[in-house]
């Protein structure tokens, strides 16, 4: 039931307080934060820096613009409303498609025009924001997700995270929501989370309310044969949002678009620590290493560096 | 970065505000801990005289703090007379005028004086040996006779007193003796002899404190030095040391009353002793002295309440930095909790955790119809604010009626924080479901009942109103804490998946 400090301390975990002020206090200068708070200035930096992320469609900053929305969306299929400065997932509002004046989230329900108004009102008054500051309401047009995880997945995108820690990628998971969490990619409203191998990108472990997981609860797919395509793509992405924001310790979340490729959601400057669990190892290790490394090194080079040290062998069964 | 000058910065804090605690604690005499009884004299001195129709003046000596008492106030009664302290050396007195006077008069002088731990004393300055000190025949035998007798029998200044005494006492007095009696007083008598002798020494006024006495005069006392130290000696028994009882009125050998311009003058004094609580004893401390008498006691009375209150705000403060650094409790909204707790004192708990209950329950579900109008969130808030403030009057005319007057402290709830809370979590509900909404709330409440416990400890009330340097401890605590890069506690639940070996 409970672990001891000494025990936690010999598998290198990372606990909240350490995080806090060993990584994000000294590696992430508050100046950069608004870069990732900010969802649109992400967006922005990131079209600067050719790194792909899903289409904006608009935004709406004034209460005046709010009866705009249904306008601006009308052509969109599938499309997503979030909080420029929304933290933790909230506020999100995903529309799948759009039905008789109506509007369809992916797990089926429908709401009105005005209940879409009402959200970016809310968004526009910063109820989502940090800190409760007037906040600008960002749409996106939704990702086209790569049906490679059609059956790992529920109702919701999978997503990738990847700790990125001064510019090396340090440890990956995927998120994949479930009925148990109402669609959302959050471990502790009860989505699974897969640890993946730095190396190869292929699934190490899986985790749903911290108990290990061999198959997705909804779809009843094993998780062992799950793997990313295009992984090394992805980490050149992930690991260049260092040089992007200049932010240290980094959580990004990544998607696999049908189209695209992989694409960037948004940053984290706080990202949490549900990550150990999913791969079922400390951060503390590969981030002392990487603390070691003296040298600047092009992306390509922190890359390589880390899949030749961070490799793993998958403690999932594997049945396929 | 070097930490160097945080722990800098944290060791100094933890120094000044330890140093800044034990110096009130000593040098003011407040108890650390609350509820403590502390002995009060009152004494009154009334100066009794015959004015001489012209102008008079007087002056009293004044006792000042010393081992044992420590005086708390003084007030005097002198209607007409000019007044003022004069401060000589280290010797106070009081200084009483009148231009024009005539006949009895009567001049009052009160203190209050707070028994303390007797401590000891200061070293003291001897007063100079009195050098040509004259005897008239036959008394210069009598008196060398006498001397070289107490001289033989002693080792130093204390015991040479002693025997110098004896040689007075009854049985043993001797015909020498008899002849220097009735010549001298007995007081003034043994400081010449002991001056004689190279002897420093000489009389100070003390008076008995005996509960309800009236009328009482002061006694002569003898004070005797060597190396530097001084001891009282009672010169009618040769009993060496300062009873406990005995205040010392005038200790510098000066004159305690003088009057010019009056005849027939006399002080006396009475006495009165009662028991107050510490804190009250405290209050009533002169707030004068240094800077280093860091004390609010000097504000008017109301602003000390107001005081007493936001002093406690950083024991909240630490309580919800422990929950959170060291447990990893999760609370809505960081400070709500210590907000919440600041209303249960004013409430008392099992009413504030009721009334906090009963309006954030019906607040929500009040919410869940306000949240289908699709307001505009300020407005949407400034109605939850409304329908609180409906909800606390309707439960207090509830309560008064049912004859629950507890129901009535629930309007000491802060109802913006209030209303706040109930937007937080009906939001929460919406979005992550009742679940998370429980253990928020929870760990809210349970914050707020801890703070609460820690804020209302009279224990802690009392040292941090008392004391301003726990402040400083408190901070370097605080600052300490924000350092911890430990596991939280619950983090040892979270992660044990993790410890298991593999």
């Amino acid at each position: 039931m409970w672990a001891t400090p000494a025990r936690l301390q010999a598998k290198g975990v990372i606990g909240m307080n350490r995080r806090n002020i060993r990584y994000i206090g000294r590696y992430n200068d508050r100046r950069l934060y608004p870069l990732v708070d900010d969802k649109l200035q992400t967006k922005l930096l990131a079209k600067r820096h050719g790194i792909t992320t899903p289409d904006l469609i608009g935004t709406v900053s004034t209460q005046f613009d709010v009866k705009h929305v249904v306008e601006m969306v009308k052509d969109a299929p599938g499309f997503v409303i979030k909080p420029a400065k929304g933290s933790g997932g909230k506020g999100i509002l995903v529309v799948e498609r759009q039905q008789d004046g109506g509007y369809v989230k992916p797990s089926g329900a429908r709401i009105e025009r005005v209940d879409l108004e009402r959200h970016v009102s809310n968004i526009l008054s910063g109820l989502y924001s940090l800190g409760g500051t007037p906040d600008v309401a960002v749409i996106e047009s939704l990702i086209a997700f790569d049906e490679v995880f059609a059956a790992y997945t529920y109702e919701g995108v999978p997503d990738i995270r990847v700790i990125i820690f001064r510019g090396y990628p340090v440890m990956a998971m995927m998120r994949l929501s479930t009925a148990a969490s109402d669609g959302k990619a959050n471990l502790h409203q009860g989505a699974v989370g897969v640890g993946l191998d730095i190396t190869t990108g292929a699934a190490l472990r899986g985790v749903q309310f911290n108990r290990p997981r061999e198959d997705h609860p909804d779809t009843g797919h094993g998780l062992a044969s799950l793997y990313v395509p295009g992984w090394d793509a992805l980490l050149h992405l992930a690991a260049s949002c260092y040089e992007m924001t200049g932010l240290g310790y980094l959580g990004t979340d990544m998607v696999l678009d049908r189209h695209h490729g992989p694409m960037l959601l948004e940053l984290n400057a706080r990202p949490g620590l549900a990550i150990q669990m999913a791969n079922g190892e400390g951060l503390r290790r590969r981030l002392d290493l990487i603390e070691k490394q003296a040298e600047t090194r092009s992306v390509e080079a922190r890359v390589a560096f880390a899949q030749r040290h961070f490799a793993r062998e998958g403690e999932l069964a594997s049945s396929a | 970065m070097s930490r160097v000058p945080f722990y800098l910065l944290v060791g100094a804090l933890l120094v000044i505000g330890i140093i800044l605690t034990i110096f009130r604690h000593f040098h003011y005499d407040v108890p650390f801990m609350p509820g403590e009884q502390r002995q009060i004299w009152e004494v009154e001195a009334q100066v009794n005289f015959d004015a001489e129709n012209g102008p008079v003046r007087i002056d009293l000596a004044l006792p000042s703090n010393q081992p044992g008492f420590r005086l708390l106030t003084e007030n005097t009664a002198s209607s007409g007379f000019g007044l003022s302290y004069l401060r000589d050396d280290k010797a106070r007195h009081a200084q009483w005028a009148i231009r024009q006077a005539n006949g009895p008069q009567q001049l009052y002088y009160s203190a209050q004086l707070l028994v303390t731990d007797g401590e000891e004393e200061f070293l003291a300055e001897p007063p100079a040996l009195q050098r040509d000190i004259g005897w008239e025949r036959p008394y210069d035998t009598a008196a060398r006779e006498v001397i070289d007798q107490a001289h033989e029998r002693s080792a130093d200044a204390f015991t040479f007193t002693r025997e110098l005494i004896k040689e007075f006492t009854d049985q043993r007095q001797g015909e020498n003796a008899r002849l220097l009696l009735s010549q001298y007083e007995r007081p003034v008598l043994l400081t010449r002899l002991l001056n004689q002798a190279n002897v420093h020494a000489r009389i100070v006024n003390g008076l008995r404190l005996e509960d309800g006495r009236r009328r009482q005069s002061l006694t002569p006392w003898l004070q005797v030095f060597e190396n530097e130290k001084w001891v009282l000696i009672n010169p009618r028994t040769g009993e060496q040391g300062k009873p406990d009882d005995l205040l010392l009125w005038e200790r510098h050998g000066n004159a305690v009353l003088e009057v010019q311009g009056g005849s027939d003058s006399r002080v006396s004094f009475s006495m009165l002793r009662h028991n107050e609580p510490a804190s009250v004893a405290v209050r009533n401390q002169f707030a004068d002295d240094t800077l280093l008498n860091f004390s609010i006691h000097s504000l008017p009375i109301e602003e000390q309440a107001l005081f007493k209150t936001i002093l406690l705000i950083p024991i909240g403060a630490l309580v919800v930095v422990l929950l959170r650094v060291l447990v990893g409790l999760e609370t809505s909204g960081t400070f709500m909790p210590v907000l919440i707790a600041l209303a249960f004192i004013q409430t008392t708990l099992i009413t504030g955790l009721v009334g906090f209950l009963l309006v954030v329950a019906v607040g929500l579900v009040i919410r869940s119809y306000l949240s289908r109008l699709n307001l505009l969130l300020v407005a949407r808030v400034s109605a939850v604010i409304i329908t609180v403030i409906a909800i606390i009057s309707l439960f207090s005319v509830m309560a008064y009626r049912f004859g629950l007057n507890a129901g009535l402290t629930i309007t000491f709830f802060p109802m913006i924080i209030l209303s706040w809370t109930i937007e937080r979590m009906s939001i929460l509900w919406e979005e992550e479901g009742p679940k998370e909404v429980l253990k928020q709330g929870f760990g809210s409440l349970l914050t707020a009942v801890l703070a609460y416990l820690a804020m209302n400890n009279p224990w802690v009330r009392h040292i941090t109103f008392n004391f301003l340097g726990v402040q400083l401890i408190l901070m370097a605590m605080i600052l300490l804490l924000g350092n911890y890069t430990g596991y939280r506690l619950l983090e040892l639940r979270r992660f044990q998946p993790l410890a298991k070996d593999d």
